[in-house]
């Protein structure tokens, strides 16, 4: 077993440009955001060539901070192809802080939340993207469809899909639930074939345990759904 | 200036024709000028439930074809000066009348008349767009029934996106007993369904069936139930305000005075 002295600074003109970190799940490779990129990979090709792991060792994953750095597809490419040629080193994750105007408008639209005030009737499809507020009914026939969560004002008893891109965390609420089908992600689940009256302020959500969708009283999902509070948090939590 | 108003429901068979008949018959008693338009092209119906299948010498798909004047095609009602009937044709396909024929007809007859019904076809195709075509108001016709809900509630649906008010529901053939014993929806829960107002409701009345067969529309007769139902639908789209009719049995003075005591009726 060969020693590899993680943090170990490495000062090219007085200027260390890139630091290793090792911890427990991987290797972790900050880089200065300031210089030019070429110069990163320069670096990088250096700093990489003069530690080298033992064959028997495993895989080590990396994960890169660029720091308020933002990368174009091919240049991600390039860096990963340096890292990817060295024995032992997988790339994970590539992370910075910043990201261009159009993903966050993207990433915006999938995480508001959309305030719809109508009634879905028999045959109609109402479809957002990132969480739907319904301030209405969705009638028997009627179907609502959003990427992240539901929420309904009003009476459930056509059909809603929560989580269409295959969110399994997401969650169907609704003041009253009497819904032919409830699908979350890949999931769907229907109504008795025996009569059943609706019930009050339920929500539906995938129980992992049974791999089935549930209907629970809505106050369990402030123990099963911790993250559903708030827009920023979400921005923050990505 | 008239008002044109459709009757529509999207199911087949829950009393579309007879409602317009009816309703047409009422206003005419109310003293207004009433036209009664059936657009169910190749299935006509409305003639024959009002009496008057054998007066007709022209129809709908004749005026829009321009055969004829529209003055010509209309027919006067057997009983009322001021009830008139434009017919559909029986031999031609739906497709000969275009939504703009219909937007063209209706406004020539607002006019001279102060209520225009228009009978639709069952189904959302071509015939129930152009029934719908130059409407001011739409009133649905639905049953205690779920599919019938279920289909109004369709209509309903499109009826938004057209350029008329918001539909009023009436529903046709409650049968008390049923509905007492669960065995059908109550009106309650089928307007709390659909979210619109109530115009009316109708209970199962066998004197409908027979008036009809006879092509003497029921709300002619003065007492039967259903009659007083309609009448007092027509009282509401002038603007009254009528109280619902109950779907009780009238109950003999025995009955009551059991009830009173609090022993079962």
């Amino acid at each position: 077993m060969k020693f590899i002295f993680w943090g170990e600074p490495i000062v090219i003109g007085n200027k260390q440009l890139i630091t290793i970190k090792g911890t427990r799940d991987g290797l972790t490779l900050y880089i200065d955001d300031s210089c030019s990129f070429d110069e990163v990979l320069q670096e990088l090709e250096q700093v990489l060539s003069t530690k080298y792991t033992d064959k028997n060792d495993p895989l080590i994953t990396v994960t890169v901070q660029l720091g308020n750095r933002y990368l174009h597809k091919n240049q991600e490419e390039e860096l990963k192809e340096i890292i990817r040629k060295k024995n032992k080193l997988v790339v994970q994750s590539i992370e910075s802080n910043v990201i261009t105007k159009e993903q966050a408008l993207k990433w915006k639209e999938e995480s508001d939340i959309k305030v719809i005030n109508k009634i879905v009737r028999s045959g109609q499809v109402f479809e957002v993207k990132g969480d739907l507020l319904l301030i209405g009914d969705v009638n028997p026939g009627g179907k609502i469809m959003a990427s992240g969560n539901i929420f309904v004002l009003g009476s459930l008893r056509g059909v809603a899909h929560a989580g269409f891109y295959g969110n399994r965390e997401s969650v169907i609420v609704a003041s009253y639930m009497q819904p032919s089908q409830l699908r979350i992600a890949d999931m769907i689940s229907r109504s008795p074939d025996y009569e059943s009256d609706g019930v009050y302020m339920e929500c539906g959500l995938i129980d992992e345990e049974k791999s089935k969708i549930v209907i629970d009283r809505l106050q369990v999902l402030s123990q099963k759904r911790p993250d559903l509070n708030g827009f920023e948090r979400r921005i923050l939590n990505g | 200036m008239g008002e044109a108003i459709v009757i529509t429901s999207g199911k087949g068979g829950v009393g579309k024709t007879t409602t317009t008949a009816n309703l047409g018959t009422a206003l005419a008693l109310l003293e207004k000028k009433v036209c009664l338009i059936d657009t169910d092209i190749g299935l006509r119906n409305l003639d024959v439930v009002m009496g008057l299948e054998n007066r007709i010498i022209y129809d709908i798909v004749d005026v829009v074809k321009k055969r004829c004047k529209l003055n010509q095609a209309l027919i006067k009602d057997k009983r009322f000066e001021c009830l008139y009937l434009l017919p559909a044709a029986q031999t031609s396909d739906k497709s000969e009348v275009t939504p703009e024929g219909m937007e063209e007809i209706i406004s020539e007859l607002k006019q001279d008349y102060d209520y225009i019904l228009i009978d639709c076809p069952a189904g959302i195709e071509q015939g129930y767009k152009n029934a719908v075509a130059g409407a001011d108001k739409a009133i649905v016709v639905t049953t205690p029934e779920k599919s019938s809900v279920r289909d109004a509630d369709r209509i309903i649906g499109l009826l938004e996106q057209e350029d008329v008010d918001p539909p009023h529901l009436i529903v046709n053939r409650i049968r008390n007993h049923m509905v007492k014993n669960g065995d059908m929806l109550d009106v309650d829960e089928i307007v709390q369904i659909l979210s619109v107002e109530l115009l009316g409701i109708v209970a199962d009345d066998d004197e409908v069936i027979k008036a009809s067969n006879h092509g003497e529309p029921v709300a002619f007769q003065p007492n039967t139930r259903a009659s007083i139902a309609y009448r007092n639908i027509a009282r509401r789209i002038l603007g009254e305000s009528v109280p619902l009719l109950s779907l009780e049995d009238e109950k003999g003075m025995f009955s009551r005075v059991k009830k009173f005591f609090g022993m079962k009726s």
